[in-house]
């Protein structure tokens, strides 16, 4: 049989968890350039169901922190999103898209506004494109973009993440989703945002590389945390609905077809100050060609990204994501599809193989977000 | 007589059939799985053809026809219950049963031996 072989690991970056993740028997893959867990000893099956019902550690140091310092940093930043980012309060987050000319998705990303400065967390796979991105497209030029490769990112993530996060930081506490700030975490200075991609209440640790490890095996010691590998963090955001950046979400679609019109702030919707602003206003209001949607399947077996969807014989549109969900049970996907196919219960046809397995366009979040707010 | 390919597949040849499965080195490797498609009683496989697809929670991978044969039983066990690929790959987990067309193809295959040497290697 054909067993998926890593490519090589020697040229991988290891992030400053790695000794930890070896010490826990993480089958280390390359993943876009960095060593990292697929999974550990339990595998991602019992990962996927701990996160969900205590909380996971996930080590997603490969993401790109940057901040933006100087006068004018949010206004500079607006003109490349979506988002509304002047009026970001101190210590609040946004999720935001960067967006082409197109209007099509260059990446998505977290805004948090700071005392300072502003801090974004990008995906890792395009942190060096934002980043260019960024320096070459930022107005006026005094704008700093600092990629902060000196720091370790975190995700501890489930129902039980704020009482393990508490005794280390009682601080963490006074945050709700979608709020961050500086604190000692096990006495260390972190800076703790409530988010994540787990669809969880939980938070992210941004951490100087040099005690990441220290505070990773504090972290471990609670009895609520185990460590999650990336496996478990892909089935976990996919029954969250949250899309994957370069299979969900690319160039090739905008944020209304991505159904993340949300992105959109209320304030820039009339301003259209924002790339591709025309043709995205007017998907708004007079519908986008196709949309991604949510795909429930009969039966137990999953499609993967790349299958085509089918309406009786007529080829609707693609997955771009798809596995089986541990918490329904079933395979479920994401599909971007023609708008007519795009209501919720249609019935599709996936071919798999050469087979068509019955589908039924499901809302998302597949499993109920459990942020706390 | 059992014997092995490179592809992590085992063979149990007991007169001129065979069950054939996956090796517990390649359980692990793919996971917990979660749906297993095998082939049609009475198909013709020819030998390293594709015979049956695992899907675990990483991935598809395909199951090669270690020798050339026709598909006499199929296991509806591991049909109804995928995960006992996971928790007895050599036994309840197997996958098919050829009846072989050239039992000479064996001797192209490792035995218990040289398949753990093999292992060592990888």
């Amino acid at each position: 049989m054909d067993i998926p072989v890593a490519d090589t690991l020697e040229d991988c970056v290891k992030t400053p968890l790695y000794d930890v993740h070896v010490t826990k028997a993480g089958r280390m893959v390359p993943f876009g350039g960095y060593a990292l867990p697929v999974h550990y000893a339990e595998g991602i099956m019992a990962e996927h169901v701990w996160t969900r019902q205590h909380a996971g550690l996930f080590d997603v140091s490969h993401m790109g922190q940057v901040t933006l310092s100087g006068a004018g940093a949010d206004v500079a930043l607006e003109a490349l999103l979506p988002g509304e980012i002047i009026g970001l309060t101190e210590n609040r987050i946004r999720y935001s898209l960067f967006l082409d000319k197109h209007g099509g998705i260059l990446d998505d990303l977290m805004v948090t506004r700071r005392a300072d400065d502003l801090f974004l967390v990008v995906n890792g796979a395009v942190k060096h494109a934002d980043i260019a991105h960024m320096r070459a497209h930022l107005e006026p030029k005094n704008i700093i973009v600092t990629y902060m490769d000196n720091h370790a990112l975190m995700a501890l993530q489930g129902p039980e993440a704020a009482v393990a996060l508490t005794r280390l930081a009682p601080l963490c506490a006074s945050l709700k989703f979608m709020q961050a700030g500086a604190m000692t975490v096990a006495g260390v200075e972190c800076w703790v945002s409530r988010s994540g991609y787990t669809g969880e209440d939980g938070f992210e640790i941004s951490v100087p590389a040099e005690q990441a490890a220290t505070l990773a095996e504090k972290l471990l010691a609670e009895p609520e945390v185990k460590c999650i590998g990336l496996g478990a963090r892909d089935s976990l955001r996919l029954e969250a609905g949250l899309p994957l950046y370069g299979h969900d979400i690319t160039t090739q679609y905008n944020p209304v077809e991505a159904d993340l019109s949300f992105a959109i702030s209320k304030r820039r919707k009339t301003g259209k100050g924002f790339p591709g602003a025309d043709k995205i206003m007017d998907q708004l209001l007079n519908g986008a060609p196709s949309k991604r949607i949510g795909l429930k399947l009969d039966g137990r077996q999953p499609v993967r990204e790349g299958a085509i969807v089918y309406k009786g014989d007529e080829p609707v549109g693609v997955v771009t994501s798809g596995g089986f969900s541990p918490t329904l049970q079933q395979p479920v996907a994401m599909a971007y599809v023609t708008a007519d196919c795009s209501a919720d219960g249609t019935q599709l046809d996936i071919e798999v193989r050469g087979r068509k397995l019955q589908a039924t366009v499901s809302p998302m979040p597949f499993v109920p977000h459990k942020y706390f707010r | 007589m059992l014997k092995f390919t490179k592809d992590h597949e085992w063979i149990a040849v007991d007169g001129d059939i065979a069950t054939i499965g996956i090796t517990n080195f390649a359980q692990k490797a793919l996971g917990d799985v979660v749906f297993i498609e095998l082939p049609p009683i009475g198909k013709a496989l020819a030998a390293h053809a594709d015979a049956a697809v695992v899907e675990s929670v990483k991935a598809a991978s395909d199951v090669y026809a270690p020798v050339s044969g026709t598909v006499t039983e199929t296991n509806e066990a591991l049909v109804a219950d995928s995960s006992l690929v996971n928790s007895a790959p050599h036994t309840t987990g197997w996958f098919f049963k050829l009846k072989l067309s050239d039992p000479k193809e064996l001797n192209s295959l490792m035995d218990q031996a040289a398949y753990d040497s093999y292992l060592k290697t990888l």
